[in-house]
């Protein structure tokens, strides 16, 4: 049977009715799979065997009913390595299941690998991977972006039904959409369960869905949302159904123009989502001018913040208990210090240094406190909008995915800076979804809608009224 | 200046070559450059956000719950002796 164009939806219900065979199904997915990996890399794991074990014990009935699940590879997944893309994690076998894999195995996702991504999240083109960079399905002289490219380059590159699992700590679920033309859903902090997930920044990460279209992303958020007892920081919300804000108009939804958010970006980019943006006034929304003036604020803001976190959690890889173990020589700080000297790469050594000096004594104030302050303001920017307005719609990126030969000229500041549009949204906690809008040389361009706290419904809303038209 | 890299990379317990601490001693200043315009926002009258979402006083019943094996525990682990995991010296 030919799966290919066969959408989401179509094969859950087809699956459910028991008119595919699953694993003639799976047989076709894993040599495509196989296929892609070979050409473009986006995979550090492709879980075949532990797949086939699932689906024997698969309910047909269940919401996915055999789904093909894609998952980032700083999410746990038990007996599949967990490498989060770092060297220091090598051979890392979690016993256990990260709550949002517990959720979408339950509902009959069948778990197909682990993708690539830059190490513990530190990038925005996944060219600091240890385990091989992610190429651009459309042009595999580009990047897929970052940190969750292995995530958007696959499910860019598969033409079977497929949803894959991302994390965004400053934009990583929205750039890689935004690079190759996939859309990428990041939810209110909180709003999924962080527990099983390798922590960059624990008050920034959140795990969201990247799928071909915005109702796919809808329905996955659908499944791994809700309170968690086991992540302190879950909010108190039951799981809804996000697919009922599908296939809605948008008449008379008010859509906030950050004017900040057109400073300094290609100018193909910013006719491309201003003629998106004409195209949702076309189906019945309103326009409306805002601004965000902390704009420029949110890149030192977040990398401070963003490093201090990092430079506290990564301390847990001490070449002991898991991951990367050498003979015990020495005492105990000259081992930890030669084991993460070793194994780690040069990005997560660089933040760590940032981040420890951003909170020693006699910085502190000046630097992680004060970051943390203008993160209050930056907050109240968005609120205030959001008084106004039901969402706001910008750029996902400043830029289409650059050239490898293109990133490698790049200092660590210009490097950073790539983040301007990504890292306000995280910063404040805020939904996001970046929905592709169009081309620039060939190239996607992403449209990014923000929501207010828990109004993801808005934004999907906005998407798929968009991506119907 | 090289004190300040060897200062930060041993409070991180980090092992860094001759090579990186030059790298990164010039990466932190302009990184570190760069960032100087957040002094000129007005701060005074704001309080820092720690978590963009807050969740108050969560808590659990006090019940034992299951939870790893030890033999799952140590899975994962090369350095282990008597159910224990092994490490190097500490004092």
């Amino acid at each position: 049977m030919d799966y290919s164009n066969l959408s989401v939806s179509d094969f859950i219900k087809e699956s459910k009715k028991g008119n595919i065979d699953i694993d003639d199904f799976h047989s076709v997915f894993f040599s495509k799979a196989e296929e892609i990996q070979k050409r473009y890399n986006h995979f550090i794991t492709i879980s075949k065997k532990e797949a086939k074990d699932s689906i024997r014990k698969l309910g047909r009935k269940s919401t996915l009913s055999g789904l093909p699940i894609s998952i980032k590879d700083n999410i746990c997944t038990r007996g599949i390595q967990s490498t989060a893309g770092s060297k220091i994690l090598e051979n890392y076998i979690p016993p256990f299941d990260a709550t949002s894999i517990s959720y979408a195995k339950e509902r009959g996702g069948i778990i197909v690998g682990k993708t690539v991504q830059d190490e513990f999240g530190f990038g925005t083109f996944s060219t600091n991977s240890a385990f091989g960079i992610p190429k651009n399905p459309i042009d595999p002289k580009r990047s897929c972006g970052g940190s969750s490219g292995g995530a958007g380059g696959f499910t860019k590159a598969i033409d079977m039904p497929h949803i894959a699992l991302g994390e965004s700590t400053g934009g990583s679920i929205s750039c890689p959409a935004s690079f190759c033309g996939v859309v990428g859903l990041t939810p209110t902090y909180g709003r999924v369960s962080r527990y099983g997930l390798i922590d960059y920044a624990n008050s920034l990460d959140k795990i969201g869905p990247m799928a071909k279209t915005v109702k796919d992303t809808a329905l996955m958020l659908s499944i791994i949302s809700g309170n968690d007892p086991l992540d302190q920081t879950s909010i108190q919300q039951k799981a809804e159904d996000f697919t009922k804000y599908c296939g809605k108009d948008i008449k008379g939804m008010k859509i906030g123009i950050p004017k900040e958010y057109f400073k300094n970006i290609d100018k193909d980019i910013e006719k491309t989502v201003r003629s998106a943006i004409s195209k949702l006034e076309a189906l019945g929304a309103k326009t409306v001018d805002i601004s965000l003036p902390t704009t420029d604020y949110a890149i030192p803001s977040y990398y401070i913040i963003a490093t201090v976190e990092a430079s506290t959690n990564l301390a847990k890889y001490c070449g002991m208990r898991y991951g990367a173990q050498d003979e015990i020589k020495g005492y105990f700080n000259e081992y930890f210090s030669k084991t993460r000297g070793k194994y780690l790469g040069e990005e997560a050594k660089r933040r760590i240094i940032l981040g420890t000096y951003a909170r020693m004594a006699g910085y502190r104030d000046q630097y992680y406190l004060k970051a943390l302050k203008v993160r209050t303001l930056i907050i109240e920017d968005f609120k205030k909008a959001f008084k106004k307005v039901d969402v706001l719609a910008a750029p996902t990126m400043p830029i289409i995915a650059p050239k490898f030969t293109e990133i490698e000229k790049l200092t660590p500041v210009e490097n950073y800076a790539m983040d301007n549009l990504t890292v306000g949204p995280n910063l404040a906690g805020i939904p996001m979804i970046s929905v592709p809008c169009g081309t620039s040389q060939g190239m996607p361009v992403g449209l990014h809608l923000l929501g207010d706290h828990l109004k993801e419904g808005n934004i999907i809303q906005a998407a798929d009224a968009f991506e119907r038209m | 200046m090289a004190e300040r890299i060897d200062k930060v990379s041993g409070i991180a317990r980090l092992e860094l070559t001759a090579e990186e601490k030059k790298k990164f001693e010039k990466d932190l200043d302009d990184i570190l450059n760069s960032f100087r315009k957040l002094s000129k926002i007005d701060t005074t009258k704001t309080v820092p956000t720690f978590q963009p979402v807050e969740v108050k006083n969560i808590t659990r019943k006090d019940i034992v719950e299951e939870s790893l094996s030890q033999k799952e525990a140590l899975a994962n682990a090369k350095n282990k002796e008597d159910g224990c995991f092994r490490g190097p010296r500490a004092i």
